[in-house]
């Protein structure tokens, strides 16, 4: 609770720093801030946890454990934005408040106990969104990609509360307990209310999570915002919608997975597919990350599908993995657009040459992604097929590993353009220092937890 | 209050829940049909109402007060999305002069 209450009183105090014009002191401030909010939450690790305030919220390991992950994440993303804020606007201080905000309401999405405050955690966090993705004013790309996230994200809010409403009115509860046991004495067949009320659910999670076939908005938002809120839209707004739809289906619903186990199992076949084949002709690094962001949502719901008790710790390393890979490669991007104004393929031919490190760590960051052994990547798609596997889902593993290796293809493709195309003419890129920790760290993080995968494996739930 | 519930509860609670689902039925449509961004924005609105007066009914049905505060949670959230899709709305007028949707195709929809 403690965390939750510090990261949003924590915006406040920035936008008084940002009414008495302290810009210099925005970023520690934040960055102090955040990483006192992780230890809050890591001090409550070995608490018994309980439900508080008449069963609204439970901070128990699983909600600490991606707290502390989307939290981390923040910092990573945070520090990239050195400079970069400035360049839109003079008032700094409303990007790093908005962007706490959002991440209060993730705090919110990941220690519900009840479906009222994962309808508000979704909408602090989306409603946050929708202002960042529109930040660049005058920039065309990003008011639309602002106006369509916009649209479909209300829309979409519009299912999800359909859907709690219907279980509302099977269960007259919304404590997530009640449902559990409202289905337990209540074993006869398919309840029209209750079973609806749970599609309309999945319907409304999935548009926030970008699974296929509802996933069309989200190459054009993240192509459309600045780079850096698409990195932290595809890294801590992902990892916090499958937690909150894995803390659902695992507490709730487990025992009627019969039921939904068959649609999500669809609805993974298809994300995987549909994001896969179509990032392959993608001539923009920034649109096939977006695509790329689309099929790693399908790997996520593996655990959801797979649901057991380790699901909650395969999607914790599977989301540190991918957050971390993908945090590299936007701070790679945002490095590159600056220079080349245009985020191609092409703009990446003769890194290798001019800016060997960058050129380095954007290649273990592709490494990871594409899920090559060594790497964080290889091991959360491990896990993943471990425990699908374990429920005995052979052919969705099989279709997976298809997957892995056609998306090997489209990873490399940044890789063939920073060692072998051209750019003898390239000047060296400026890489400014924080760029280089994060990025550095980063990437020490992906071998690391590649090679000593027990590190965070270990954590119990 | 015990008036209202027992004026509520006089209609069957299959007619609220079939009144729900098409209001809600005709903001779905809405949105995939128009091309107005008002008007998008304007059934996202009708979908939210529908879903209040469906918690409401079945508050009333069921004697339970939770159903009816978390309609008060969707009328916040319904004014903080008009503060921010009104914003983005004039934004993107002063931009294009336009607040028809099919405008918007610069990045592949």
């Amino acid at each position: 609770m403690n965390t939750l209450i510090l990261i949003s009183v924590l915006p406040i105090l920035l936008l008084y720093l940002g009414v008495f014009k302290a810009k210099n002191a925005l970023l520690p401030v934040t960055v102090i801030g955040l990483l006192a909010a992780a230890g809050l939450a890591i001090a409550g690790w070995n608490a018994n946890a309980t439900p508080i305030y008449h069963d609204m919220v439970l901070f128990d390991r699983f909600s600490i454990a991606f707290s502390v992950i989307t939290i981390l994440s923040t910092v990573l993303i945070l520090l990239l934005s050195k400079d970069y804020f400035e360049k839109i606007s003079s008032h700094v201080a409303e990007y790093y408040a908005v962007m706490l905000f959002s991440l209060a309401g993730i705090i919110c999405m990941v220690s519900y106990y009840n479906l009222t405050m994962l309808f508000i955690g979704i909408e602090i966090m989306s409603v946050s969104l929708y202002i960042l993705a529109g930040i660049k004013k005058r920039d065309f790309a990003s008011n639309e990609a602002s106006l369509k996230y916009f649209l479909m994200g209300a829309f979409s809010t519009g299912f999800l509360l359909f859907g709690i409403a219907l279980i509302y009115g099977a269960t007259g509860s919304f404590s997530i307990s009640v449902i559990r046991d409202w289905i337990l004495t209540h074993p006869r067949g398919i309840d029209p209310l209750f079973h609806t009320g749970v599609l309309l659910i999945i319907v409304g999670l999935c548009f926030k999570l970008g699974a296929a076939p509802f996933h069309f908005w989200t190459p054009d938002v993240y192509e459309g915002s600045p780079s850096l809120i698409t990195a932290f839209m595809s890294t801590v707004v992902k990892t916090a919608g499958i937690a909150a739809f894995l803390r659902l289906f695992q507490s709730a619903f487990s025992t009627i997975s019969d039921f939904w186990m068959p649609v999500l199992l669809v609805i993974t076949v298809l994300t995987l597919f549909i994001g896969n084949i179509t990032a392959l002709y993608q001539q923009s690094f920034k649109r096939m990350l977006a695509f790329s962001s689309i099929s790693h949502a399908g790997y996520l719901l593996f655990a959801v599908v797979a649901l057991g008790a380790a699901s909650a710790n395969s999607v914790l390393i599977y989301a540190a993995a991918y957050s971390i890979a993908s945090i590299i490669a936007f701070g790679v991007l945002i490095l590159v657009q600056q220079q080349a104004d245009s985020d191609h393929f092409s703009s990446f031919n003769g890194l290798g040459k001019s800016n060997p490190f960058l050129a380095f760590v954007l290649t273990v960051a592709m490494l990871s992604l594409a899920g090559i052994p060594l790497t964080a990547g290889f091991i959360g798609k491990f896990y993943m097929f471990t425990g699908a596997l374990s429920r005995l889902q052979v052919w969705l593993v099989i279709i997976a590993v298809v997957n892995a290796i056609i998306s090997i293809y489209y990873y490399f493709k940044v890789i063939v353009a920073m060692y072998f195309r051209g750019g003898e003419e390239r000047t060296v890129l400026a890489v400014p220092g924080y760029f280089v920790f994060v990025l550095g760290l980063s990437a020490l993080l992906t071998i690391v937890l590649g090679v000593y995968p027990t590190l965070i494996a270990d954590i119990n739930f | 209050m015990e008036n209202i519930t027992h004026t509520i509860q006089a209609v069957p609670l299959n007619h609220y829940i079939l009144l729900s689902t098409i209001i809600f039925a005709i903001g779905v449509t809405g949105v995939l049909i128009r091309r107005n961004a008002i008007v998008i924005f304007m059934s996202v609105e009708l979908m939210l109402n529908a879903v209040n007066l469906l918690l409401t009914a079945f508050s009333a049905y069921k004697g339970d007060a939770s159903g009816q505060v978390f309609v008060f949670f969707i009328m916040a959230l319904a004014a903080a999305e008009v503060a921010v899709g009104l914003a983005i709305i004039v934004m993107i007028y002063r931009n294009t002069h336009s607040t028809d949707i099919n405008v918007l195709n610069r990045l592949k929809w």
